[in-house]
């Protein structure tokens, strides 16, 4: 059986898994996901891409309580997806786990953990990456 | 010869648990009586998100997190399971792109019931003695199920541990490890089924008993050490009861086997199990201190430990990552209904 998610899944396992985002090397500004150009620097910024991976951590901006759940999610509703603000400044949107519903907080600490995000069915592919959780402080 | 030892180490445990007596009551049997009877007051639950290759990669994550090793010096991955995600496709290859050690790495699934994790680290220690790797990350993880209704079920739980093994800065130092291993079917589980079968009774005297105390025998015989000389017994733990009995067997006191016996507050992680017991133990030692483990697998075989913990400790900033006791702490509960959801009890099409 193929599947024809497999290929562009393992294309983006950098960005998944890791994070990879990417800097232009014109006016520094951080991309993610990662782009071929600066949008800003256009053709200047050619070849001046520069792959970096991100922290992880960053601050919930805003979410939204999934009630109807799509196709092989419906187990998990309701479930929080929030647009997170990465402290190096790219904005990303993923899933907010281990923290109850009325726990979450616009401008709330997260930092990034490793889940599956995705399979199909029983037979197919299983696709991991990240959600969000609350930042454990432990310094 | 080359000293070999654990130079970082890291676990992970699912936030969620679920009460013993919230699956007895399930079940119609008395909720005291089992959770007394088998010494486990709640085990941890893996959300539909979670597998083994989340867990090891975030166990591997938090080792790397206490240590300044770059990952591409990472020569090898082991992942001991009896529940990795794929039967073919192995989860080493998952958690070395997510630690970012590829592709120049050695890397296998390992699976020996819940003492994969152990085998895992011998593998690592023969490969940096024989200077075929730098480190070696060995892995023991699971979320094990247990068929609905089985005594297997109060406490078939998720959780792993990972130990990145190295020649040098070695924090804990592996001073010998021998193995004793038998063909005793105490418990199996047969390819494509999902749930284990087991033994019943047959599963403790000849089996776990017999194993691990032979193996801690032969082990304390080889380095010359009594009960008394450990400041920790690590003994692997299907239950609660178990290791306290394995313990007093061969001479060992509560006390030593204390710090390293989790099964009462996580259940049994099966392959995570003496790793996570483990990881509780180096979260507190002090440079030493003497530590014996014996882990068992099913099957059957136990891998035994004797291992001192070195002054390099002091200087691991252990709170670079949560320690055992953080995610003892951090957890939240579900019930019975939730749990057959969670563990994909209910079919469906
Ligand atoms: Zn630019």
């Amino acid at each position: 059986m193929v599947n024809g998610a497999v290929p562009r899944f393992w294309r983006e396992i950098p960005q998944r898994y890791n994070l990879i985002g990417n800097q232009c090397g014109v006016c520094k500004k951080i991309f993610f996901p990662p782009r071929e150009s600066c949008p800003e620097c256009r053709r200047k910024s050619i070849g001046k891409m520069k792959d970096i991976k991100l922290s992880g951590k960053g601050k919930l901006v805003t979410y939204s309580i999934i009630h109807a759940a799509p196709k092989n999610f419906e187990g998990q509703i309701p479930y929080p997806i929030g647009i997170i603000e990465l402290d190096e400044g790219p904005r990303l949107t993923a899933q907010i786990v281990d923290c109850k519903i009325d726990d979450i907080k616009i401008g709330m600490k997260l930092e990034s953990t490793f889940r599956k995000i995705q399979q199909d069915g029983y037979i197919g592919a299983i696709y991991y990456g990240y959600k969000f959780k609350p930042l454990e402080d432990k310094k | 010869m080359k000293n070999v030892g654990i130079v970082s180490y890291g676990a992970y445990i699912p936030k969620i648990r679920i009460k013993t007596e919230d699956i007895a009551k399930a079940w119609g049997k008395d909720p005291e009586t089992i959770s007394k009877g088998l010494g486990i007051i709640e085990k941890s639950v893996p959300t539909l998100d979670q597998d083994v290759a989340t867990i090891s990669v975030e166990a591997a994550r938090a080792a790397l997190k206490r240590c300044r090793i770059n990952p591409q010096d990472i020569g090898a991955i082991y992942v001991g399971s009896e529940s990795h995600p794929y039967a073919v496709k192995p989860t080493g290859t998952i958690v070395a792109e997510a630690i970012g050690a590829t592709p120049i790495i050695k890397v296998a699934d390992y699976e020996f019931a819940c003492k994969a994790g152990t085998a895992a680290i011998q593998t690592c220690m023969a490969l940096v003695k024989s200077k075929m790797i730098k480190y070696g990350i060995a892995i023991g993880s699971d979320t094990s199920q247990a068929a609905p209704g089985d005594a297997l079920e109060y406490a078939a739980s998720a959780g792993g541990a990972a130990f990145i093994i190295g020649g040098d800065n070695i924090i804990a130092k592996i001073n010998e490890t021998c193995s004793f291993t038998t063909d005793t079917p105490d418990f199996w589980r047969r390819e494509g089924r999902k749930y284990p079968a087991h033994g019943g009774r047959f599963t403790g005297g000849p089996a776990y008993f017999r194993h691990i105390i032979s193996n801690a025998k032969n082990l304390m015989e080889k380095t010359g050490t009594k009960p008394e000389d450990y400041n920790y017994a690590i003994f692997h733990q299907p239950n609660g009861k178990f290791p306290l009995r394995v313990a007093k067997m061969l001479g060992f006191i509560p006390e030593q086997v204390k710090q390293g016996l989790l099964c009462p507050y996580v259940g049994n992680t099966y392959s995570g199990a003496t790793m996570i017991g483990l990881s509780s133990v180096l979260d507190v030692a002090k440079p030493g201190e003497r530590i014996l483990l014996a882990s068992y697998g099913s099957g059957a075989g136990s891998d035994a430990f004797d291992i001192t913990v070195t002054d390099l400790i002091s200087e691991l900033p252990r709170n670079n990552a949560p320690l055992i006791s953080d995610f003892l702490n951090n957890k939240e509960y579900i019930d019975y209904a939730v749990y057959a959801k969670y563990r994909d009890l209910l079919y469906y099409d």
